[in-house]
């Protein structure tokens, strides 16, 4: 069996097996040349200075550390809002809501539309909305508020379907044993559908923090230490953009700082799998 | 007689000659012309019966008959179920349980029920029991542990699980999670039990160990259960009740004692249904 699927013996077989080969070989090769190609331009440059020092120089020498300040700040917002506002929403839609109700559907329907809007156009709606209307300026805050409504999407759909991979016979058992809904909710839905949740933190955190288009015009440019979330201040991937596009010179640096970002999603995507491993077992124990 | 059911057979079985047959009846469930639907499609229709207190009574019949939607009146976890309406009137004990104002906690807690597929929570043992009882408003640690060996040692789980209760329950056998279900179920000393099928998804000697349980409930519960298994009703069943369909929605065709029933049934259908022709 082995030996006729490693050997095809017609042709045809040989060209499937060098397409599926090819594109998975392609896909890799991309991501490695990416990925090497930051580290072999960016690691010698990242040092203890460069992550906490201030950049001079429009960022050519000088380190990130305002900006590292800026981009946990921004993310912070976002998910300090998103995240409450992500669970209530999918629990209403999983929960509390018929599938075919009218206002689920729409519900549905509008997240997913905006899960494919643009993030300039949250930008401007952001710059318009939180920035002009509301009169936060350009600011951390009005940066994190305009990422946490372009995560929300994101947040709420996945959140919902954890909460819908939960069997039913769960919410039958523990009505039959007299327990209300809040606290099936609390303590046998919502620990259950935390994968479905960290799927989506995970995205959406990945959105966030690679984010430029939508921050470009709500939390500014300024890359000096923030003192408060009204402060402008600039994000990790602005400074990228800004050194690579605008400042000549700036490439190492722009390297050193894609550097770090990568890092820093690679390191929040690995301590949300931890928690959603180690974290959940001691709450919920599966078998 | 004796060596027959080296499995299932227990001391604690009669011959259906033995069993109560309601002689001074104590009506302890009282169910008038219930009719359940569907998004206005019928699943049972004009189910008028009674159940006396302490007995086993076992509901019979082919699959879609409305068995199952039956017991979920009884309970109402039919308020769970969007486009579902149920029409009739139950009473149980004298609470009018399909009145708007019911408690359907405190009615939930007063009736057990037991699902076809074990379903115990995915924690472990321990919080398994300790959850409901908590939520009922039983703090006491003293009183839960109490309550806990009790119940385990009811269903006759307690000397396989004592040594391991902080362990997943999803990682016991199907028959011990069934039985761990079922302690679950009468830690809140439930005056009622409804069991859907308890032993069909099991193996047949997990499922003649759960039988033998239900069977050691007899008389401290009134037990309703629903199954397929023609000869596991007669092995345990007080009274006997047959649903069948027809013209499209299940009805209650016959109901008596289970030696009626079984021996003397009056509609041709309980007849043919019993023998074996048909269902």
């Amino acid at each position: 069996m082995a030996e006729t699927l490693s050997r095809p013996q017609n042709p045809r077989e040989w060209l499937a097996l060098v397409l599926v080969w090819g594109a998975a070989g392609l896909v890799t090769a991309v991501f490695c040349w990416l990925l090497g190609d930051i580290v072999w331009h960016g690691l010698s440059h990242v040092s203890w200075t460069f992550l906490t020092a201030p950049p001079e120089n429009a960022g050519r020498r000088g380190g990130i550390g305002p900006i590292l300040v800026s981009t946990s700040l921004i993310l912070g917002v976002c998910l300090s809002v998103s995240l409450p506002i992500g669970i209530g929403t999918a629990v209403l839609l999983a929960e509390f809501t018929s599938n075919h109700s009218l206002f689920g559907r729409m519900t549905r329907r509008s997240l997913d539309v905006l899960a494919g809007v643009p993030s300039i156009v949250f930008g401007l709606f952001g710059n318009a909305f939180f920035c002009k209307t509301l009169g936060l300026g350009f600011s951390i805050l009005s940066g994190g508020l305009t990422l946490a409504c372009m995560v929300l999407p994101i947040l709420i759909r996945s959140t919902e379907e954890g909460f819908r991979a939960v069997p039913t016979s769960y919410r039958l058992s523990a009505a039959a044993l007299g327990l209300s809904r809040t606290t099936t909710l609390v303590h046998l839905l919502l620990p259950a559908a935390v994968p479905g949740l960290l799927v989506g933190l995970v995205l959406g955190v990945g959105r966030a923090i690679a984010e430029t288009a939508a921050l470009i015009f709500t939390s500014g440019y300024v890359d000096r230490m923030p003192e408060s979330l009204l402060d402008s201040g600039r994000a990790l991937s602005i400074h990228i953009f800004d050194l690579s596009m605008n400042v000549s010179g700036g490439d190492a640096n722009a390297y050193a700082s894609a550097l770090v970002l990568v890092i820093m999603l690679l390191a929040i995507n690995g301590t949300v799998s931890w928690l959603a491993i180690y974290g959940l077992h001691r709450k919920i124990v599966a078998a | 007689m004796t060596p027959v059911e080296p499995i299932t057979g227990s001391r604690l079985r009669h011959s259906l000659e033995d069993r109560p047959t309601g002689g001074a009846p104590q009506p302890f469930v009282e169910v008038d012309r219930l009719s359940l639907y569907y998004e206005g499609k019928p699943a049972f229709q004009d189910v008028t019966l009674s159940i006396n207190k302490g007995c086993m009574t076992a509901l019979v019949g082919p699959s879609g008959c409305g068995k199952t939607s039956f017991l979920t009146c009884l309970n109402r976890l039919t308020d769970l179920i969007a486009g579902c309406r149920v029409s009739g009137r139950i009473t149980i004990d004298a609470l009018a349980v399909l009145a708007p104002d019911t408690d359907v906690i405190q009615l939930r807690r007063r009736i057990g029920m037991i699902f076809q597929k074990p379903n115990p929570f995915p924690l472990t043992i321990r919080r398994n029991l300790e959850f409901p009882l908590r939520e009922h408003g039983i703090r006491d640690r003293g009183q839960i542990t109490q309550t806990m060996e009790t119940t385990l040692r009811d269903v006759g789980l307690w000397d396989e699980v004592k040594n391991r209760l902080d362990s997943p329950a999803l990682a016991l056998s199907g028959g011990q999670q069934q039985r761990l279900c079922i302690a679950r179920a009468l830690a809140l000393l439930p005056e009622v039990l409804l069991m859907d099928e308890p032993c069909s998804a099991l193996d047949p000697l997990s499922g003649g160990v759960v039988e033998d349980l239900i069977v050691s409930l007899r008389g401290r519960y009134t037990v309703l259960i629903v199954t397929h298994n023609l000869a596991q009703a007669r092995r345990i069943a007080d009274h006997a009740a047959l649903f069948w369909v027809q013209n499209g929605a299940g009805r209650l065709i016959e109901a008596g004692t289970a030696k009626q029933i079984f021996e003397e049934p009056r509609d041709p259908l309980t007849a043919a249904y019993v023998s074996g022709m048909r269902g």
